[in-house]
């Protein structure tokens, strides 16, 4: 009885240092190296694995970093400055500034003011109804309302809203990240620089018909007129294909054009509310300037 | 038991309303509106300017690559303009507006009803004659029909097959065509056996439209090698790979073309367009169009020139229906609904079609429920809910292209019998292109 005993633990110690040896050398001849900054990296990034920086996920984003000289090309969407400065710093690197950017929605297409010329009756996505027709309203180029966008979004950050037909971003959740940007079929959604204080000015429409069409259309389309760029000074805006764009770049936030536009689809956001001020200036006041919050 | 397909298919209720109305001349439009992509392949090139004049059967497009084909005037009149407008979906495409004046045909057209038999050119003229006519195939997918029968010359095409089957609901256009023309048919399929050089062709018709089958059987008799063939009413018989298996028993593999295995199928439409190009010299110019729906009062078949407004064809009978709530180009497991009512008709339009709400709307989609009906209905072996399950998880590409969704003939059975009403077709549609876009840029860098 005792000796059974025995030779079992003896044959399984025998057997568990075998295989230690065995296992021991095979771990030794097909060792991978990893770089160890590797792990250090993915510890500090946001671990959303969106991949919004345009790679397969963070662990991706972290060895290509590692591997690449500098770090300038790299940009972590979700985590921000905050996380690229401490990703340089682990790897004794400058960190490269980057503007903060959020995705803005060119379009305004709300069930007022663009009506429905038919009925989808389809599957509830963009891309089957792309695949089949130009769209529920007289605008080929606008927002669909499906949601593919709102879809693919990790953070929560756009919806559609139901009751007036169009998508919306809440900018406190966007870090721009890009899904969205590459989900829409009509292409209408655009990273744009935060800008100072969170002040944007930008056009809201996408349609490149000209004028009468995209009027007839919807009562918010850019019909081209050009006269947001003549008044314009600092060169900021261009006009394509009956389509007026701000570059963000050179746009000094005077929002002159916001007036001057006479289907409102520029649009001002996150600038105080001009107050009508004193009887001095009696006519000729300017709209109130949307705002989305 | 009837010959059919072997895997697959299903059988809607037929609605044929529209089989007794005889063909009728449509009237004249006051404009028309000439598509220039009404082909597969690259869209004609207009060769007419605003202010010329042009007579009917004139050519106002050229082909502008392999696979295109030319277009021809419709009517007779001055050109108003030449630009982009709307087609049935919305979408921009360059057409050429005609305001209609008089009626003048070229002089080289015989509008004579007479039947000639003889056929006097070589295989080369033929191909010549149907190239410069305009002709496509009528069954819907509208592919240059002189190229399908030019095949390579490594292939040997051993059977035409004329396809006469008519599977989708509703339609009765080729129908109509067979019990009135059937002779001018037959001299066709005659014509397209010269130009391919084959001794045997096959005229499958489904087994629901008795009198056409009588008439195509008369008028096969003097030709020798052609033979009428009933076949069991299945949809999508129609379908090219469906109807050479139903015929020869061969089925073409995932992939290739028809002639792999011998075969060249062309409709009856088709048919009926090469025997007047060749034999009268008339392009592509009018086609038979079928008016139906049960909400329309009276059902009609019309003779139609191209490129004759929707709206004005709406007009024949009364204006929109009452209760119509969807108006489709084409069959209702096939056409196109029409989102636009100024579009025109094309050379392929076989018919317009009105459903009622109750008819047309869908109900909401519950879960899969692994029942199986999908996979029995496909006619292409495929298992649609393992499709859809892959397009919606995204980005499964080479798990669909293992799945062959690229047989995917867009028939819309699964759609039909899926008991949970699952969108299979508008998912399988979506990623279908996806992959067939991959695989097309891996050849191109190969």
């Amino acid at each position: 009885m005792i000796t059974t005993i025995i030779y079992t633990i003896v044959c399984l110690v025998a057997l568990g240092l075998l295989f230690s040896v065995v296992l021991y050398l095979v771990a030794q001849k097909f060792r991978v190296e990893e770089d160890p900054r590797v792990d250090i990296i993915e510890s500090l990034l946001p671990g959303a694995n969106c991949g919004g920086c345009g790679l397969a996920g963070c662990r991706a984003f972290a060895e290509e970093v590692v591997k690449a000289p500098s770090i300038g090309s790299f940009f972590c969407p979700v985590g921000g400055d905050a996380a690229m400065e401490k990703i340089a710093a682990a790897l004794g690197q400058e960190a490269v500034k980057t503007e903060p950017r959020v995705a803005v929605i060119k379009c305004h297409g709300t069930f007022d003011n663009r009506a429905k010329t038919n009925f989808f009756d389809g599957y509830a996505s963009c891309k089957v109804m792309v695949s089949l027709y130009s769209g529920d309203t007289g605008c080929k180029y606008g927002c669909l309302g499906k949601g593919d966008c709102v879809a693919v979004c990790k953070f929560d950050a756009i919806h559609i809203d139901e009751r007036r037909g169009i998508v919306e971003v809440d900018e406190e959740k966007c870090v721009a990240c890009g899904l969205c940007v590459s989900a829409c079929p009509k292409s209408i959604i655009e990273l744009r620089p935060r800008g100072l204080k969170n002040r944007r000015v930008y056009v809201s429409c996408s349609s490149k018909d000209k004028g009468a069409i995209a009027r007839k259309a919807c009562s918010v389309s850019c019909i081209g007129c050009g006269k947001c760029a003549k008044v314009c000074a600092f060169d900021a805006i261009t006009i394509e294909n009956n389509l007026a764009y701000i570059d963000p770049a050179k746009c000094k936030l005077c929002r002159k054009c916001v007036d001057e536009c006479p289907t409102k689809a520029i649009w001002a956001v996150n600038f105080p509310i001009k107050v009508p001020v004193a009887p001095k200036q009696e006519e000729g006041q300017s709209s109130v300037i949307n705002n989305e919050n | 038991m009837k010959r059919t397909f072997s895997i697959g298919g299903i059988h809607p209720k037929e609605n044929k309303l529209s089989r007794d109305a005889q063909i009728e001349t449509f009237p004249l439009p006051d404009v028309a509106y000439i598509s220039m992509a009404q082909h597969l392949g690259a869209p004609a090139e207009p060769v007419v300017q605003k202010g010329d004049k042009v007579k009917v059967g004139q050519v106002i497009g050229k082909p502008t690559g392999f696979v295109s084909s030319f277009v021809h005037s419709s009517v007779s009149g001055t050109v108003t303009a030449v630009e982009p407008k709307e087609d049935l979906a919305g979408m921009p495409v360059m057409h050429v507006v005609i305001a209609v004046e008089g009626d003048e045909w070229c002089e080289e057209i015989d509008r004579s009803k007479d039947i000639v038999s003889e056929i006097p050119f070589s295989a080369e003229e033929i191909l010549e004659k149907i190239k410069n006519a305009g002709v496509v195939g009528l069954g819907g997918a509208a592919f240059p029909t002189h190229i399908k029968l030019n095949p390579p010359k490594d292939k040997k095409a051993e059977w035409l097959i004329i396809n006469g089957t008519e599977c989708e609901p509703y339609i009765t256009s080729d129908d109509r065509i067979m019990r009135e023309r059937p002779d001018e048919i037959a001299i066709g399929a005659a014509i397209m056996m010269k130009a391919l050089n084959v001794e045997k062709c096959y005229i499958g018709i489904e087994e629901n439209k008795p009198e056409a089958i009588i008439s195509m059987m008369k008028a096969a008799s003097s030709h020798p090698g052609m033979k009428v063939v009933v076949l069991d009413k299945k949809y999508p018989q129609g379908g090219e790979k469906q109807l050479i298996e139903a015929l020869t028993g061969r089925r073409v593999p995932s992939l290739a073309l028809p002639i792999e295995v011998g075969a060249v199928v062309q409709n009856v439409g088709t048919s009926l367009a090469v025997y007047e190009a060749v034999q009268k010299n008339k392009p592509l110019i009018d086609n038979v169009i079928t008016l139906t729906g049960s909400c329309v009062l009276h059902q009609r078949n019309f003779l139609v020139r191209i490129g004759t407004p929707f709206s004005k064809m709406l007009d024949a009978i009364g204006g929109l229906p009452k209760d119509a709530a969807k108006f489709v180009s084409g069959g209702p497991m096939m056409g196109k609904a029409v989102a636009n009512l100024e579009a025109s008709t094309l050379k392929a339009t076989s018919a317009l079609l009105f459903l009622t709400e109750a008819e047309t709307k869908r109900k909401e989609e519950s879960n899969c429920i692994r029942c199986g009906k999908c996979i029995d209905a496909c006619p292409m072996g495929l298992e649609p809910y393992l499709l859809n399950k892959l397009s919606r998880i995204g980005g499964m590409y080479d798990e669909l292209e293992k799945e062959k969704i690229h047989d995917c003939i867009e028939c819309g059975c699964c759609l039909y019998s899926c008991p949970a009403h699952i969108p299979l077709l508008d998912i399988i549609r979506v990623s279908k292109a996806e992959v067939m876009n991959i695989m097309r840029n891996r050849s191109v860098k190969h």
